[in-house]
């Protein structure tokens, strides 16, 4: 496998920032929003962004978990996952719920989130934050807020590293050994 | 896991997977809709050849909140009445495309022969069979226990706890002993000695004839329920007698330390080995008991049928 770090730990930074300052140009005030990240890399992601939302705006949203796992259409298809945590700490009806996570790929995790979501209330709106949107969707969903596109082959895997999980913070992106002789666009930068 | 036929089967991991599994089901029906989609298009039978009511609501409604499709077969007026092996009826559901089978038999090891002579490609879940095993009570024994003394997190080390009663003939205790001391908990059998089984002596426990002498020493007495219908011998002199040697009473309650719990796993016979004032007091966690069977049978069901091939 060839890694390459394509996110530093700086750019995650002023990515969360930015998507800070987008929620609150969309929703005007922080007070009736709830963000919950989902397991494993969404739930500190979600954190991150509260903490930029109380320095911007001075009220920091209620965050919470939400494992899809219970949700997912895929189920029967992999080893049995063990479950995440769940904690919601607020009545998501009528407010905006945003949900947070690490990658977006195929949109199969958030159907799954969406479903959960459902089953604990009727939010006024839900909105999608990802950290990094790697493309190859197999469902109409998209983010409304997405902190880095990074156009990725099927075969690639993108690895988001974040201090509260892995120690350190960044983007890699992990690609398999081709055999020689083919066009690696990009390959050893 | 492929089946869940007896706690002794299940290691550390294995059980405490079990219990955080289960306390992830049972922080999903805390909410409004209580459904999951988990186990949409599966379908559960519910195989049973003796009477329950519990067990087979709680498995019943287990397997609906994780949205599978139940057949509930009850031997009583079925084929098996006509004479039907287990065999052919099991060949039958798996011609119906049952993913699990859950089996309540009177014989110990039906489970066992279903899961291993290849009549059902689902997986097997015990749901007590004769006086062997019943190991999903003993899951919900634990959780409680685990809920009530650990705060709902790790393993019972340390834990002590009082089983008594008619040990010879109650499944729940032979689980129970296994998964517990598998949970780092120490057990003491309490019982009279017509009433422990042969070889009890290897059990992973503790036994006493004594239950005034245990009391002050466990964290949680389990009351087991004297099986009338399993007797086919005098066990014990009277009814009377039994109750005032090894009976739950007022008297006895107040000789347990203050933080601990009076389990039973149902149904009580009020009166013999469990008085009224014992069965209601506070510290009798026996309808918890019920509400948690729902979220360990929910883990169990989740455990072995959401992955496919799963070895975990």
């Amino acid at each position: 496998m060839h890694e390459r770090t394509v996110v530093s730990s700086d750019d995650i930074d002023r990515v969360v920032q930015r998507i800070a300052h987008e929620l609150l140009e969309r929703n005007r005030s922080a007070a009736d929003l709830v963000l919950l990240g989902i397991p494993t890399r969404g739930v500190p992601l979600a954190e991150r962004v509260a903490a930029a939302l109380e320095q911007v705006d001075g009220v920091r949203p209620p965050t919470g978990s939400l494992d899809v796992t219970m949700y997912r259409d895929d189920l029967r298809h992999h080893p049995t996952r063990g479950l995440a945590v769940t904690g919601v700490p607020v009545d998501v009806t009528d407010r905006v719920v945003v949900l947070v996570d690490d990658v977006l790929f195929s949109g199969r995790t958030i159907r799954a989130a969406l479903d959960a979501v459902a089953d604990l209330g009727r939010p006024r709106a839900v909105r999608l934050v990802v950290l990094v949107d790697r493309g190859h969707r197999e469902l109409p969903i998209r983010a409304d807020h997405v902190g880095r596109n990074l156009p990725t082959a099927a075969d690639e895997k993108v690895a988001v590293r974040l201090r509260e999980t892995d120690g350190s913070d960044g983007v890699d992106i992990l690609r398999p050994l081709r055999p020689t002789g083919t066009a690696v666009p990009g390959a050893g930068a | 896991m492929r089946h869940l036929l007896s706690t002794a089967d299940l290691d550390h991991a294995a059980a405490v997977q079990l219990l955080d599994t289960a306390e992830a089901m049972a922080a999903t029906q805390r909410r409004e809709i209580k459904k999951l989609p988990t186990l949409r298009g599966r379908t559960v039978v519910n195989l049973f050849y003796e009477d329950s009511t519990r067990t087979r609501i709680s498995f019943e409604a287990a397997a609906k909140r994780l949205s599978a499709d139940v057949i509930n077969f009850a031997a009583k007026g079925s084929s098996v009445s006509k004479g039907e092996s287990l065999k052919d009826t099991a060949e039958t559901l798996q011609a119906m495309g049952a993913d699990a089978v859950v089996i309540r038999h009177p014989a110990s090891g039906a489970p066992h022969r279903l899961a291993a002579m290849g009549w059902t490609t689902g997986a097997v879940l015990n749901a007590g069979d004769g006086t062997h095993e019943h190991p999903t009570q003993a899951l919900l024994d634990a959780f409680t226990l685990r809920r009530h003394l650990r705060g709902g997190e790790g393993d019972l080390a340390g834990v002590r706890v009082a089983v008594v009663g008619d040990v010879l003939h109650s499944r729940v205790a032979r689980s129970n002993v296994h998964l517990l001391h598998t949970l780092g908990a120490e057990v003491t059998l309490v019982a009279p000695p017509t009433l422990l089984p042969l070889g009890v002596g290897s059990w992973p426990c503790a036994t006493s004839f004594d239950l005034d002498a245990v009391l002050p020493g466990v964290d949680a007495v389990m009351m087991l329920r004297v099986q009338g219908e399993r007797m086919n011998a005098a066990y014990f002199p009277s009814e009377r007698e039994y109750s005032r040697r090894y009976g739950l009473d007022a008297r006895r309650l107040r000789l347990l330390p203050g933080h601990a719990v009076v389990m039973h796993p149902g149904p009580m016979n009020r009166g013999l080995e469990i008085s009224a004032d014992a069965a209601d007091s506070p510290r009798a966690v026996v309808l918890d008991q019920v509400t948690n069977g729902v979220s360990v049978r929910m883990a169990a069901l989740y455990l072995l049928l959401a992955g496919e091939g799963s070895e975990a």
